[in-house]
């Protein structure tokens, strides 16, 4: 009997129901693949390729003699590292609390809190970098306030120095770092600290030694995306410092605008990429590429596992840990001494408000300088300055009468839109099949989709100008939404995969047991119910190429000037209050559509 | 006179509007096993956790050993929590997680390891020291999270459901293992489920608890054969309900009527009195219900016609309509094949007079 069905219906479905071959079953990532491997893997191999040879063919180390026989290119890579690593330390020290605070509290106020650390996180470098030019000038905010007060007389100065870029680098990188460090936090077991203090542990050693070790993994990666994003920062440098902190990607900017020196550009981008992946190197040698995913959160590999330097440093945090917690249980029971702890009365949360207090000043730190562009842009004055003389529109007017403005600002609304679409069109399947099904060189696959993120900007810009040349797409809309769609994608394909995480996928099974076809499945139940997550992603990518300004400044070659673009130009000349008009505009507009954003991923988790 | 280990006094927490916690009294002697019991939203974890010192209460008074608490922090409380997760440090070994509370008071190194070991061998898993939490099976987690709280001699040792995570055989191995662990410890535990099995087979007293206070304290087979209100009745085990009005109370009997079966003749609960008329339930578990046969007769008699016969075995559970509509159910001996009783006889059920308990109609409470 059995045997004789079982026969039956293989002879029946042989033909039609065979599993597909993998390379058939790979389909949706194919397009991704592609395109990458077209406008991102092949012009950056090409400019690296082209520092080592001659025009001929030849083998030459020409361009690298020259790098290194001039002190000024190590001492711009000094400086770089110089900037990147104070920024890093200063976002992770600044951030920890805020993510921690974001992690442990709940969810309503996490909820409202994020906004605070999104909105400056989706602002524009650019306009985020002029706030800070009316708050650090000489006659700016601070200046004015500092002598109003008459604490100085003089005007200090805060801007076009060291202290500058670092407010600036600092200010624009703190939000990844909050963001990276928060993923991991997020899935900290909330028993863990009650369990500590049942145990006999105070609050400094519950937190020492059992919340600290485990929130490690976010802290190191936020470490090395913050590190890596700084290295290939010029925009905070070039508008907040002097010549003196010079960092490696003006020098890339500058040889190839004004030199038109391609194989010496790409020697500098090997350069920079070379340290990025020492940097990559060590992270992996010391804690592991997993740890990045954020998923390997509950704790460091196993003690066999380690390598003998892990153990060396476990060895060390051990110690640390138990310190730091010491230290900060002494500076408790003092507190307590002082305030009196009584068993018969509630106890005051003097830490936890210690903790809100610093993290209110942070976001305000984070969020506020923004805020400060508004005023300026309603200036009488041909200048800027602080406090504003108002009221005028004319900065407003100033916009509609420039010949470059408007067509600026409709360039990048069509490019973003269609960048948008276009990353929607080539990521949405990718992230379908990534967070679906299973294949071998999955995590590869992910790494490399990704890749575009941690690759510092520059080299894909510059390596895009080199493709573009030659192929005619340079001062095009279409060499533009390209570029972009290489930098959003990886937002489209994260943003996707997590609201699928979030999924019920028995929902398509049912569908599909009561007779969809899985085209119908996906239309009828899987869209409808991810459309907010969906809509979501399209708006990040959307934002991704509106606000771009690395690609565009060398792409768009002065013929199709986008927004970011002319921004950047005229700051270069003058940083005038037009500039604080467009700014506001911008600022208003980035922020409604990060509202609708985030409306919308809210109710695709309410819904799924 | 002792001082009990654990001594809650109107006890008292509100969320917003929401009260979690009514004013609750509690006292446990040393070496006690007192399981809170109630459905899901009844107060129970929230009582446990402000007896751990991690809620903190709006009023009311905890004693632990004798010490006023409730403000306590709780690693000044002297007590220890099983959490329903377990709560083990994912990037400590077992060994360390169970030397983390005697590392926070300061205990030697050689003392540390001797009390690990003695706590590891206690809980039949001295090999598994230097492994990660997560290399370990279920019930091997539930067993260090117990080891790792018994190891610094608490006063009281607080358990928030923790079989929940494990399967039905798993489940019924730990009652036995946490028993035993109680048993040659002598320790004092609260214990919180809303599982009745697990809090009969357990405890030595069941505080059972509905809608944010406590419903009523007493070992199972009080609470299970003298319920003091509707809600415990129902709650543990299987009940048959009449309504009832009380005739009058006569000596060491109570008299009352039903529609269901026309006069109840019950035992006098001396600690209990009912004013004549007051309407009543009685609750009557379906194993004091027999089925009788022709010519025998009981104190409480009434007829029905069987909807259901159900064999589970030794017994048949019996489900019956009476005249006025009344379900009962009745457990009893199955009987031979020879003389079956199914769906759709007449038969009449009785119960002994010391079977029945009489409750309160009246709301609980305010």
């Amino acid at each position: 009997m059995t045997h004789g069905f079982a026969g039956d219906l293989q002879a029946v479905g042989a033909a039609k129901y065979r599993p597909r071959p993998a390379w058939k079953r790979l389909w949706p990532i194919y397009p991704i693949l592609a395109f990458l491997l077209a406008l991102f893997v092949y012009p950056v191999v090409q400019l690296l390729s082209l520092s080592v040879f001659t025009p001929n063919g030849g083998l030459t180390a020409d361009h690298y003699e020259r790098l290194f026989a001039s002190p000024v290119y190590l001492q711009v890579l000094r400086n770089t590292l110089e900037i990147a690593g104070w920024t890093t330390l200063l976002c992770i020290v600044g951030g920890y609390p805020i993510a921690y605070l974001l992690a442990t509290t709940e969810r309503g106020t996490r909820n409202r809190l994020i906004l605070w650390v999104l909105l400056p996180f989706w602002t524009s470098f650019l306009v985020r970098t002029f706030a800070w030019i009316v708050l650090l000038g000489r006659r700016g905010a601070i200046n004015g306030a500092l002598q109003a007060l008459g604490i100085t007389d003089q005007p200090i100065a805060l801007l076009y120095n060291m202290t500058g870029v670092m407010v600036g680098m600092v200010h624009a990188m703190m939000p990844l770092a909050v963001l990276t460090m928060l993923s991991v936090m997020e899935n900290i077991d909330r028993n863990l600290m009650p369990a500590a203090s049942t145990l006999g542990a105070r609050g400094g050693q519950a937190f020492w030694r059992i919340y600290f070790p485990l929130s490690l993994p976010g802290v190191a990666a936020a470490g090395l995306l913050v590190f890596i994003t700084s290295l290939g920062f010029f925009i905070t440098p070039a508008l907040l410092g002097s010549p003196r902190e010079t960092m490696i990607t003006q020098v890339i900017i500058q040889q190839v605008e004004e030199m038109l020196n391609y194989p010496f550009a790409g020697a500098i981008a090997m350069l920079l990429l070379a340290t990025a992946l020492v940097v990559f190197y060590l992270y992996d040698r010391a804690l592991g590429m997993s740890t990045l995913a954020g998923s390997a959160t509950t704790g460091q590999r196993g003690a066999d596992e380690r390598g003998r330097l892990g153990a060396g440093f476990a060895w060390i945090g051990t110690i640390m840990v138990a310190v730091f917690g010491k230290l900060s249980d002494g500076i408790a029971i003092l507190w307590e001494k002082a305030m009196g702890s009584r068993a018969d009365r509630p106890p005051r949360a003097s830490g936890r408000v210690a903790l809100r207090m610093a993290v209110l000043l942070l976001l305000i730190f984070l969020a506020g300088p923004s805020f400060f562009i508004i005023p300026v842009s309603f200036t009488t004055e041909g200048f800027i300055e602080w406090p504003p003389q108002l009221f005028s529109l004319k900065w407003y007017g100033a916009i509609l009468d420039h010949p470059q403005w408007i067509p600026a600002i409709t360039r990048s609304l069509v490019v973003g839109f269609l960048t948008a679409c276009l990353a929607m069109a080539i990521g949405a399947p990718a992230a379908f099949f990534l967070a679906r099904q299973r294949f071998f060189a999955k995590t590869a696959a992910l790494a490399f989709i990704l890749s575009p993120l941690i690759l510092p900007r520059i080299v894909i810009a510059v390596a895009l100008f080199y493709l573009y040349a030659r192929v005619g797409l340079i001062g095009t809309e279409l060499g533009l939404i390209f570029g972009h769609t290489v930098l959003a994608l990886p937002y489209v394909v994260i943003t996707i995969m997590a609201v699928l995480k979030n999924y019920d996928q028995r929902l398509d099974h049912a569908a599909a047991s009561l007779g969809a076809s899985p085209p119908r499945v996906l239309w009828y139940i899987t869209i409808p119910l991810i459309r907010s997550g969906l809509i979501a992603a399209f708006l990040f990518a959307f934002v991704t190429s509106f606000d771009e300004l690395t690609i565009a400044l060398f792409v768009s070659s002065g013929l199709a000037t986008t927004l970011p673009k002319q921004m950047w130009d005229d700051a270069i000349l003058k940083v005038s209050p037009t500039l604080a008009a467009v700014s506001t505009l911008l600022l208003v507009f980035v922020t409604v559509v990060i509202l609708a954003a985030e409306y919308m991923q809210r109710r695709a988790a309410a819904r799924s | 006179m002792i001082t009990p280990k654990l001594k809650i006094r109107e006890l008292r927490k509100t969320y917003g509007p929401v009260v979690a916690l009514a004013g609750a009294n509690l006292e446990m002697p040393e070496g006690e096993f007192l399981t809170l019991l109630g459905p899901s939203g009844s107060g129970k974890t929230t009582l446990l956790m402000m007896i751990a010192g991690l809620v903190q209460p709006d009023s009311g008074e905890v004693w632990i050993d004798g010490k006023l608490a409730t403000y306590a922090p709780p690693h000044k409380r002297d007590i220890g929590v099983v959490f329903q997760n377990y709560a083990l440090f994912p990037h400590l070994t077992v060994f360390e997680n169970i030397a983390f509370p005697l590392r926070m008071r300061g205990m030697r190194a050689s003392e540390i390891r001797r009390e690990v070991g003695r706590v590891l061998e206690l809980v039949q898993l001295a090999e598994v020291g230097e492994r990660l939490p997560r290399a370990l099976s279920g019930g091997q987690q539930q067993r260090i999270a117990l080891a790792r709280c018994i190891v610094y001699r608490p006063s009281i040792v607080l358990m928030d459901e923790p079989l929940g995570a494990l399967d039905k055989k798993l489940r019924d191995q730990m009652k036995l293992e946490i028993k035993r662990l109680h048993d040659e410890l002598g320790i004092t535990v609260l214990y919180v489920t809303h599982d009745q099995e697990e809090a009969m087979v357990m405890s030595d007293r069941i505080c059972l608890m509905n809608q944010a206070r406590i419903e009523q304290i007493g070992t199972p087979a009080e609470l299970y054969f003298r319920p003091q209100t509707i809600f415990a009745a129902d709650f543990l085990g299987e009940s048959n309900l009449f309504d009832a009005v009380v005739e009058r109370e006569e000596g060491a009997e109570v008299e009352l009527s039903s529609a269901a079966g026309g006069t109840i003749r019950l035992a006098r609960d001396p600690h209990r009195s009912f004013s004549r008329g007051e309407a009543v339930k009685v609750m009557v578990r379906p194993e004091t219900v027999s089925v009788l046969d022709n010519g025998k007769t009981a104190d409480n008699i009434v007829e029905g016609r069987v909807t259901d016969a159900i064999l589970v075995g030794g017994v048949t559970k019996y489900y019956a309509r009476l005249a006025d509509g009344t379900q009962i159910s009745a457990t009893d001996l199955t009987r031979g094949p020879l003389a079956p009783i199914v769906r759709g006889s007449e038969i009449r059920f009785g119960w002994p007079k010391g079977g029945g308990v009489i409750l309160p109609v009246r709301e609980q409470g305010l």
